[in-house]
């Protein structure tokens, strides 16, 4: 069974339920073409907290929280569960805000990425060229030698520590507690955030993918990382089984239409989706995980992939506090400056941590 | 006895690989490599890289490591 889990088929196996259940969680409620965005659904935990105050993106999605659950389950029933950290955390950090912010200029993750293609959105297809060149780019910084450098063995408690967080968002969700007044924890009446499947089932598919991805490694940027630096396609075969899926799901539940115009929440500026996924995949790259995995990995115990979901959940406050985030009219004000911001930036880390390859 | 004992503990993918490839490399047809790898994910990488390069693998655990040693 463990061979399973290593193998191609286990890859499909878990790239098949991620892509059926997203396209049911459509169905179910979620957002059009967002039945499950690591980066949307994190902005929209951002949103619940007043984190940031765009009144048509706050929930705390469950989704998100079943990631890390079943993650975590899935590594103490196999023996898994590592906690450590230690590698250049605040990096990882930085890292995932600019990924959050890159992310919010396209209006997805890799993930959201297949899913808008397996519904017709064909501005998805400019998003992952941009994606590929991102991470494209991470490759070359891995060729001349780019590392954070190691992680150490901790305490269990610190492995516990995102999980826990995770824990208490749950809670929160459940219980929609008023804090103040006028503040958190938000839920939006209309628009994104107002849409979503019931929490038991989210979380329940959530918890789920949490569990394959952390069997099978699953992970987006890994796919195409794999393909250019080693030429191994074993974790794409994962991605194409998430957007074949996603497809004919979609087109079974009528939920596919093909164009560039009018998508849910999308736009068609060709040049910033396309460097809005530069910037995101650069940052994943480095950061070694897309969203998805990273959350995966958090579940594991691994603390420094912790504080990657954290610079993505400020970055999503900030972008949208900001104006860098698009909305379906477009790029939003600041997002074209901020994506070069990013780059800059994630080519800075790329040039200046490096270890001299022997 | 092997040429040369890379310590990847500790990295992340791909990290681990891309280390493990290059000492493999290096070397002629015969010639060993050790890699020190702590969790299972690298352990399943670096094999299955070795592998593709048409080496054989032994993996051995020692507590919470794992040590594969690589004939080219």
């Amino acid at each position: 069974m463990k061979k399973f889990w290593s193998s191609p088929w286990g890859l499909v196996s878990a790239g098949l339920f991620v892509g059926v259940f997203a396209a049911l969680l459509q169905k179910w409620g979620n957002p059009g073409n967002m039945g499950i965005c690591v980066a949307c659904f994190e902005r929209d935990i951002a949103g619940a907290l007043g984190l940031h105050r765009a009144a048509v993106v706050q929930y705390l999605r469950p989704e998100i929280m079943g990631f890390v659950f079943g993650a975590l389950i899935a590594a103490y029933a196999f023996r898994e569960f590592k906690p450590r950290v230690g590698s250049a955390p605040i990096v990882r950090f930085v890292l995932g805000f600019f990924a959050m912010v890159g992310a919010l200029v396209f209006l997805g993750c890799p993930w959201r990425a297949l899913l808008r293609l397996a519904g017709g959105d064909l501005n998805a297809v400019v998003g992952l060229v941009g994606l590929a060149a991102g991470i494209g780019v991470g490759v070359v910084f891995m060729r001349m030698g780019y590392s954070l450098g190691r992680s150490y063995k901790t305490y269990t408690a610190v492995g516990w520590i995102l999980p826990v967080m995770m824990m208490v968002l749950l809670a929160l969700a459940i219980f929609q507690p008023k804090f103040t007044e006028n503040g958190p924890i938000f839920l939006s009446a209309e628009g994104p955030g107002s849409m979503y499947a019931p929490l038991a089932i989210s979380l329940a598919v959530g918890t789920g993918i949490g569990f394959l991805a952390q069997r099978t490694r699953l992970c987006t940027m890994g796919a195409f990382r794999d393909l250019m630096l080693i030429r191994d396609p074993h974790l794409f075969w994962g991605i194409v089984a998430i957007a074949g899926a996603a497809l004919l799901t979609n087109l079974a539940l009528g939920q596919f239409n093909l164009g560039f115009v009018g998508q849910p929440v999308a736009h068609d500026n060709h040049l910033w989706n396309f460097a809005g996924m530069m910037l995101a995949g650069l940052a994943f790259a480095l950061a070694g995980g897309c969203p998805g995995r990273q959350l995966f990995m958090a579940g594991e115990g691994d603390g420094d992939a912790g504080v990657f979901v954290i610079g993505m959940i400020v970055g999503a406050g900030f972008s949208h506090n900001f104006g860098m985030a698009s909305s379906p009219a477009g790029p939003g004000p600041w997002g074209p400056v901020a994506v070069i911001v990013g780059l800059g930036v994630c080519v800075a880390i790329g040039l200046t941590m490096r270890q001299r390859m022997d | 006895m092997s040429d040369q004992v890379v310590d990847a503990r500790g990295l992340s993918c791909p990290q681990p690989v891309i280390l493990s490839r290059q000492a493999l490399q290096k070397l002629e047809s015969g010639g060993v490599v050790e890699v020190l790898v702590d969790t299972a994910t690298s352990r399943d990488n670096v094999r299955r890289a070795a592998e593709n390069m048409g080496c054989q693998v032994e993996i051995t655990q020692e507590g919470e490591e794992f040590r594969l040693t690589i004939t080219k």
